[in-house]
């Protein structure tokens, strides 16, 4: 029997209420009394010098309040960067300025350069247009490989070079890593892109700033995953605002996928114009805007290579990538193509030697940092990619080559510094072949050439490390934050219960989620509990939802609040029934004694808490209300199997997804219905990548992709139903809930599925040279990649 | 200025417009009906969609000086008359057809649509109705089991959560 309550019930989300009833609270349904607007001026140019910004007829235009330039914010603090990579000579990274608005240079289209205050939006933009700009256009750094040449155009000329570091990982296994190259039987080798891509949460960022000048505080409402991380950040690097002063708000958040972690200079601004101009400033970003605002995600270009000995046994694995900074260190920026990747290219293989080089580079394209798997998805594509090629060139079985090298014994300390603590490669690897129908697929395959068409099996592994993160070791990694999570368990008094925590809900259903656990540890229905996130007014210091963190990381701060919690209102029951605390029994919300049939009701406990009148007070304070901040002592490692078939259109090299399976190992489930849906959404974004999404600049760093016309979104039509399966669960060893998180796994695993399976269908109809192709995978490559 | 009067979500309302004012900034700034969402500015997201005389349209794409005597239909006006979920909402919430729900108005109003004009679409005229409504959370999967599902067609066959 499926339960209906608490953890493993698959509860109906209680906020798709009011988000089908159109009564959410978006950050751009707010409208402050007094708001005025801001429209930004952005650099149609990637790279010129500023020679002048004349603002005077502009100002003078009806409606305009105030226009802002770069010279408003000097003196005043720029954007932080949250990460600092060492590079492999013990060097710390480049690390140049970022201004909240564009001075002395322009560095990519969209580079914010004036930002025009005004009643209406309409006014804030005819005005922007009557700004004059006069700007030297400068040859634009944009192709990583030549931006790092030496006499390349410099983005920062400060800071000398495009470089921003070279890293190496892990720096003392080079030189064996090399040597068991020399000795290998079998080197397979295989260049490739991670293309650019845009996040594109349906809800478009927004700020509106707010300042009262009766107490001094300012408030911001933004689009953000992460409220008490933008309060750091604004507060005490930019703008000088102490926290206490300061409140932000993340309201309803139409999705994040990681973009919306970023403190963003908009943020800044209108935070910032608020209290210059005593009234709310707003900020709506368009769609178009987001394209060249928005940090990117992705844009790697890597060689790989695998080494085997006679065997087939990966001996060593060896890389060289260069990745995409864009012009400026988005907050994150750093880590995600170094801790965030090279700790994961182990993958689910026991290759003894690994070894990792980054070159992070500065270049006329908006900031990179991550979205939805953040160096994760690249690792898994090029381990993924060169196995398959690797199994191609040997002339085994994919899956068999897998099995035979993969990790089976935990816990697993990988030559890349971390320590997977549990997984079962083989249980979803077989549910895969199950769920997918491997043993069908021949006929499948008979069946679809029958129409002239090629199909193709692509099967691949993953494990990603999530939960992030423990504090101490992000710290010596480079980390300027802690990793904790926070939550405040508030009982009252009628026993009904409010969580306020430092995660922070886009979509992921912690309104439901959250309440399914108190409900399972207290035994009192999950109506009795309430959720609050998103504002740093009402919830304790936390660090917000990417990385799948928030069930392994928030969840546990909650469990452990609820914790105390139960424990003092065991106290309290004890005293109320007079027996030994030690003798006390929570179950289905009712204390009882063990062993009699003496009992206390949870909302009887409770309300004792608030009206002590028969209470320990020499023992015990009054009231329910505990607070527990969770740092892990490991990152969690989901991993899984992930099949993808398609059909290819010889004549046109359309390629067509017929189907699609994930089986997953997320450790313990608490809502199923929810898990699935995080995979659902995750292959979405992995098929996307795979065959449809590119941001693409030419050779002058002019963005050719900047809205839905040009960048191509999936659609309903472009995907199948998928067959996810999360029933081998490994329970992680070191939360309290055994949970892994769920977030990003579906946009790690898929893209790697879906190109092997484009490759299998093409080498089945005779194209036995094509062992790779670049993503997106779109007709006109795959077509070309038939030609040779 | 030009003055505008329509019926929305079956109330008489009117309002002071520009010429160039789009029927999604008068229902959100001047009616504050904010369910309908803007997701882009090229007319191709859905996150607008709603109802002008019984057919679909993306509000960001209209002047509101052009719906002027038009009946419209937003989302805030798609539940049962006593308030509770209308059979295609509670479709999306009972198969968990939303995420982070900024896609959502649009889709149950493009849901509504489609399901009027085809009772029981298949699998593949869903997804092709679906063709202007983009959705970055759910990878579609819950929102066609939904829309099937309002539909009164079985869908337990179809994949497992
Ligand atoms: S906002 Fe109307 S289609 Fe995107
Ligand atoms: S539910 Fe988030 S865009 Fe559809």
């Amino acid at each position: 029997m499926p339960k209906d309550q608490g953890i493993g019930a698959s509860t109906k989300r209680r906020e798709d209420v009011r988000f089908l009833t159109g009564t959410g609270n978006y950050t751009d349904d707010i409208n402050l009394h007094g708001q005025l607007y801001v429209h930004f001026l952005r650099s149609d140019v990637a790279h010129g010098k500023i020679n002048s910004v004349d603002t005077s007829a502009a100002s003078a235009m009806d409606g305009v309040v105030r226009i802002f330039t770069g010279a408003d914010f000097e003196g005043i603090g720029g954007l932080p960067c949250g990460w600092q990579v060492t590079d492999r000579h013990g060097e710390p990274m480049k690390e140049p300025a970022h201004p909240v608005l564009a001075q002395g240079k322009v560095r990519h289209v969209g580079d914010p350069i004036a930002a025009v205050v005004a009643e209406s939006v309409q006014a804030a933009r005819d005005a922007a247009e009557a700004i004059e700009v006069d700007i030297e256009e400068l040859p634009a750094a944009v192709d990583m490989k030549e931006a790092v040449k030496d006499g390349a155009p410099l983005v920062h000329d400060d800071i000398g070079t495009n470089l921003c570091y070279d890293w190496g990982f892990v720096e003392e296994n080079k030189a064996a890593t090399d040597e068991a190259f020399a000795n290998a039987a079998h080197v397979t080798t295989l260049e490739l892109k991670n293309n650019r891509l845009v996040a594109n949460p349906m809800e478009p960022r927004v700020a509106v700033g707010d300042y009262n000048r009766a107490n001094d505080e300012s408030t911001l409402y933004t689009t953000s995953q992460n409220p008490h991380v933008i309060r750091l950040l604004m507060g005490a690097f930019v703008l000088g605002i102490p926290e206490h002063k300061l409140r932000v708000v993340a309201p309803d958040v139409g999705g994040g996928f990681g973009t919306k972690i970023f403190h963003y200079a908009e943020e800044a601004f209108c935070t910032f114009a608020a209290r210059q101009l005593a009234r709310p400033v707003k900020w709506t970003s368009t769609r178009s805007e987001a394209f060249m605002s928005d940090a990117h995600g992705r844009d790697h270009v890597t060689k790989i290579e695998l080494a085997l000995d006679a065997d087939n046994n990966f001996t060593a694995l060896r890389t060289e990538t260069y990745a995409n900074m864009g012009a400026y260190l988005s907050t994150f920026a750093p880590s995600v193509p170094t801790w965030l990747h090279g700790t994961l290219m182990a993958g689910n293989y026991k290759t003894p030697l690994i070894y990792v080089n980054v070159k992070a580079v500065f270049t006329n394209t908006v900031p990179v940092d991550a979205y939805r798997g953040a160096g994760r998805p690249e690792a898994t594509f090029q381990i993924e990619r060169v196995i398959d090629k690797a199994a191609r060139e040997l002339n085994v079985d994919p899956i068999a080559l897998r099995r035979q090298n993969f990790i089976t014994e935990f816990p697993y300390a990988t030559p890349v510094a971390v320590e997977y603590d549990t997984g079962d490669y083989n249980a979803t690897m077989n549910t895969l072949e199950e769920i997918a129908d491997l043993s069908g697929f021949a006929a499948r395959r008979a069946e679809s050439e029958k129409r002239g068409m090629l199909r193709g099996l692509g099967v691949n592994c993953y494990i990603e490390a999530c939960g992030i993160a423990p504090s101490n070791l992000v710290g010596q990694l480079g980390a300027r934050a802690g990793l904790y999570e926070s939550a405040t368990v508030r009982v009252n008094a009628t026993g009904g219960i409010t969580v306020m925590t430092g995660s922070h809900s886009h979509g992921q259903g912690h309104e439901t989620a959250f309440p399914q656990v108190i409900s399972e540890m207290i035994g009192i229905p999950e109506e009795m509990v309430e959720i609050k996130h998103g504002d740093t007014a009402n919830t304790p210091m936390g660090m917000g939802t990417y990385g799948s963190r928030s069930l392994a990381v928030g969840g546990s701060a909650m469990v452990r609040a609820a914790e105390k919690v139960i424990n003092k209102a065991k106290k309290i029951a004890a005293h109320l029934l007079e027996a030994a605390e030690a003798d006390i029994e929570l179950k289905d919300g009712t204390f009882s004694v063990a062993g009699t049939d003496k009992s206390v009701a949870w909302g009887d406990v409770t309300l004792a808490a608030y009206v002590p009148h028969n209470y320990p007070l020499e023992d015990i304070e009054p009231g329910l209300e505990e607070t527990a901040f969770y740092d892990p002592s490991n990152f969690t490692y989901p991993s899984g199997a992930y099949c993808c078939e398609v059909e290819v259109d010889p004549d046109t090299g359309k390629v067509t997804i017929e189907s699609f399976a994930a089986a997953d190992d997320f450790g313990n489930i608490v809502n199923p219905m929810i898990v699935s849906g995080q995979v659902h959404g995750g292959i979405a974004q992995g098929i996307g990548q795979a065959l449809l999404e590119n941001c693409a600049y030419d050779e002058n760093g002019q963005l050719l992709s900047a809205s839905y016309m040009d960048y191509a979104m999936p659609r309903a039509s472009d995907v199948p139903f998928y067959q996810v399966d999360h029933s081998n669960g490994t329970p992680c060893t070191h939360n309290p809930l055994g949970v892994k998180g769920c977030g990003e796994a579906g946009a790690i695993g898929t893209p790697p599925a879906v190109i092997n399976a484009i490759v299998d269908a093409l080498r089945s109809g005779g194209h036995d040279h094509v062992y790779h192709i670049d993503m997106p995978a779109s007709p006109s490559r795959v077509w070309a990649a038939m030609q040779k | 200025m030009s003055k505008v009067s329509m019926t929305v979500n079956g109330k008489a309302v009117s309002g002071d417009v520009k010429g160039n004012t789009l029927l999604v900034e008068f229902l959100r700034e001047d009616l504050r009906l904010t369910g309908t969402h803007v997701g882009c500015d090229t007319s191709q997201c859905g996150a607008c969609t709603i109802h002008v005389n019984g057919k679909s349209a993306k509000a960001c794409t209209m002047f509101a000086a052009e719906a002027d005597g038009a009946d419209i239909t937003t989302v805030e006006g798609m539940a049962n008359a006593d308030g509770s979920l209308s059979v295609i909402q509670q479709a999306f919430q009972d198969h968990h057809g939303l995420q982070c729900g900024f896609c959502t108005p649009g889709m149950v109003m493009t849901a509504a649509a489609l399901l009027k004009e085809n009772p029981k679409p298949t699998e593949a005229e869903v997804r092709h109705y679906l063709e202007g409504n983009i959705c970055r959370c759910t990878g579609y999967h819950n929102i066609v089991k939904a829309i099937m599902a309002a539909s009164g067609q079985d869908v337990s066959a179809i994949a497992a959560e």
